[in-house]
């Protein structure tokens, strides 16, 4: 991921959007990563008989094309899912900027190059106004130096250094791992006979 | 240095620290079920990786199996289980299948195996693993890309929480259960107020609780947003450990599992369990809920337009009104079952409400039990014939089922159902359906009543 995200931004101030919400389990019967877009946020954006609703801010002009949300309080809370993050990436979607986010949402967005910095609710809410003005509003996140463009204003942001450097180098955690073999088997090598689980078949 | 008891666990796992200031911790049980983990071997086989330490692993249906039969109810369903198996015998890794006399919801499987310890760390691809915390283990949820990371290296990348002391004190009054209190914790911290923490649960009430009941606890603390939950390993944890088919094998004694006296947490928050009165809730989040004797919340007590939107937004899913009495709101169903709710002893509770009581005409009441060795043991109590005369439908196998739906046990739009579940998520149940979360108990009264009802009620009165 390049060291800065920018997108027209859209506003999704509900609180404790949870990742049923963002991901119905009626897409989660399925193998792979692919074909999420359109679960991704499916009983928001789609009635009953697939047609979109247009009271959800994805579906309006000019958010049809955003690719950053601002959202409330504890976005992605429940389960861990990682297919509401794979949904959203496949959506389009790049980063969520709100106050605080669920664990495991925030570890697997950071998995997948989806930036979630965390700001002061005051600002937040100052982007959310911002991001519902009729034209919308273009924002930009500087990961590297931690901060937000929005117009005139530029605001810090919170994210930890591990994450930070996930996003930008991008690459792939588990083979990153593997170069710490020595100290795992090092660490094996520590565990009493008793330490060491072996699940009856 | 006095630590926390959380800290001790971090402390014994961490194989090292890494550059970017994450730390790699040994897991030493990682559980899979069939919906979280297909990703994950496909993603091994991508990179040509082996699995680390496959008996390290356990993996378990009970995501979308159906519950009437041990056979799949569809072809995609089928389709995961059997990708599941394959992947399990493809790298030799323990299968709990359909038909499997040890299968079931694999957080009540786990401590029935004597697979949960004191002192161990398990993750899983499920938020719910919070639960082991009970036995004073460190159990926290994963995603597909942890998965994939623990079965490669038996490690994960993790980051040192914040710690949060939760002191409940004073006798539960009679009817308030685990549940209940776990609800009101829920409720007074809020839904993403243990964001960042690991919470760690004291106190008379909770020494109190049997261990079914502190699994109901450190079950629902994800809830609040908390990655981990923990209760000191005492007498009872270590019995529960015992006896067991790995309890031999197993022990992981190298410090006391509990916090030191003196160590500090980074907050501390007391609790009076006598104040605690059986808890149901209104809306579409498990921190909006209410005593049962009493109404739904007014607008007036939501102070800024946000939280009054909010509210709105929930009452209108959940088809409610401010002020309405909470024992009117009369139920399509009442559901039984679930990691929070599923093992022998919430079965007892409901069934000491049922007997001798039929469930009202109309109500569709279903219990799963939380594994087939739970399902054995009521049937050998003879709790099955109190649910099935009662009119409950008594389902022969296990799973998560209506807990969150992914099987065939599915809410209609508009149905509401009393639950012994963990999420009254909008669509958790089905697409529009209206959860009300409370203990066994009290779905078994509302079940009996047709409307929410008291426990208390039930209890107090002669039959």
């Amino acid at each position: 991921m390049p060291a800065t995200v920018s997108g027209l931004a859209a506003p999704l101030p509900l609180s404790n959007v949870d990742t049923d919400v963002i991901m119905p389990k009626r897409f989660l019967i399925t193998i792979t990563r692919e074909g999420l877009a359109d679960g991704t946020f499916a009983d928001l954006r789609f009635d009953e008989a697939g047609k979109q609703r247009p009271d959800f801010v994805l579906n309006q002009t000019p958010w049809l094309k955003a690719t950053i949300l601002i959202v409330g309080d504890n976005f992605g809370c429940g389960s861990s899912r990682e297919h509401a993050v794979w949904g959203m990436r496949q959506l389009g979607i790049k980063a969520c900027i709100g106050t605080g986010f669920a664990g495991i949402f925030f570890d697997n967005a950071r998995k997948n190059g989806l930036a979630l910095p965390v700001i002061t609710a005051e600002d937040r809410d100052a982007l959310l106004q911002l991001a519902g003005t009729e034209n919308g509003i273009e924002i930009s996140i500087d990961i590297e130096h931690r901060n937000i463009t929005a117009g005139d204003m530029t605001l810090p942001f919170q994210m930890d250094d591990a994450t930070q450097a996930a996003l930008i180098r991008g690459g792939d955690e588990t083979l990153d791992t593997l170069e710490y073999a020595d100290a795992i088997r090092a660490f094996e090598n520590g565990l009493t006979d008793s330490m060491r689980v072996s699940v009856i078949k | 240095m006095n630590r926390t008891l959380y800290d001790k666990l971090v402390d014994a796992h961490k194989v090292c620290d890494l550059p970017d200031g994450d730390m790699l911790i040994y897991v030493d049980l990682h559980i899979m079920n069939e919906y979280t983990s297909p990703q994950a071997f496909s993603g091994l086989d991508t990179k040509q990786l082996g699995v680390w330490r496959p008996e390290a692993h356990l993996a378990v249906v009970d995501h979308v199996n159906a519950t009437r039969s041990s056979k799949p109810h569809d072809a995609a369903s089928k389709l995961l289980i059997d990708n599941l198996e394959a992947n399990c015998l493809k790298h030799g890794i323990a299968f709990y299948g359909l038909g499997d006399r040890r299968q079931g919801i694999e957080h009540v499987v786990v401590p029935e195996q004597g697979l949960a310890a004191p002192g161990m760390l398990i993750a899983c691809g499920d938020s719910h693993t919070t639960t082991y915390g009970a036995f004073g283990s460190l159990g926290f949820g994963i995603g597909t890309s942890e998965v994939e990371h623990v079965l490669a290296s038996q490690t994960l990348r993790y980051k040192r929480l914040k710690t949060m002391l939760v002191d409940i004190n004073g006798d539960p009054a009679p009817g308030v259960t685990a549940k209940d209190i776990i609800m009101k914790v829920v409720q007074v911290i809020g839904a993403g107020g243990a964001n960042g923490y690991a919470i760690e649960f004291a106190g008379s009430a909770i020494s109190l609780l049997s261990m079914s009941g502190r699994m109901t606890i450190c079950n629902m603390a994800v809830e609040l947003g908390g990655r981990a939950a923990l209760i000191a390993a005492d007498d009872k944890a270590y019995r529960m450990a015992a006896g067991r088919a790995h309890s031999e094998t197993l022990c992981f004694d190298s410090e006391d599992w509990v916090s030191d006296a003196g160590a500090e947490f980074d907050t501390t928050l007391t609790i009076d369990a006598s104040e605690i009165a059986p808890l149901v809730s209104w809306g579409t989040s498990p921190d909006q809920s209410v005593p049962i004797d009493k109404h739904v919340p007014q607008f007036a007590s939501q102070t800024t337009p946000k939280a009054r939107a909010a509210m709105e937004r929930a009452l209108d899913y959940m088809g409610l009104k401010p002020g309405q009495s909470m024992q009117d709101i009369t139920i399509d169903s009442a559901f039984i079952g679930s990691c929070t709710n599923g093992r022998i002893e919430d079965l007892r509770a409901a069934a000491d409400i049922l007997k001798g009581r039929q469930v009202a005409q109309g109500v569709n009441a279903v219990v799963v039990p939380g594994s087939a060795i739970t399902k054995l043991q009521a049937e050998s109590e003879g709790l099955d014939k109190v649910f099935t005369e009662a009119g409950f439908d008594w389902r022969p196998e296990s799973g998560c089922s209506m807990c969150l739906a992914m099987n065939d046990d599915i809410a209609m739009d508009g149905e509401r159902v009393a639950s012994s579940t963990n999420r009254n998520f909008e669509g958790r149940q089905g697409r529009g359906a209206r959860t009300h979360l409370m203990s066994p108990a009290m779905v078994a009264a509302a079940a009996v009543a047709g409307h929410l009802a008291d426990v208390r009620d039930y209890t107090l009165e002669t039959k």
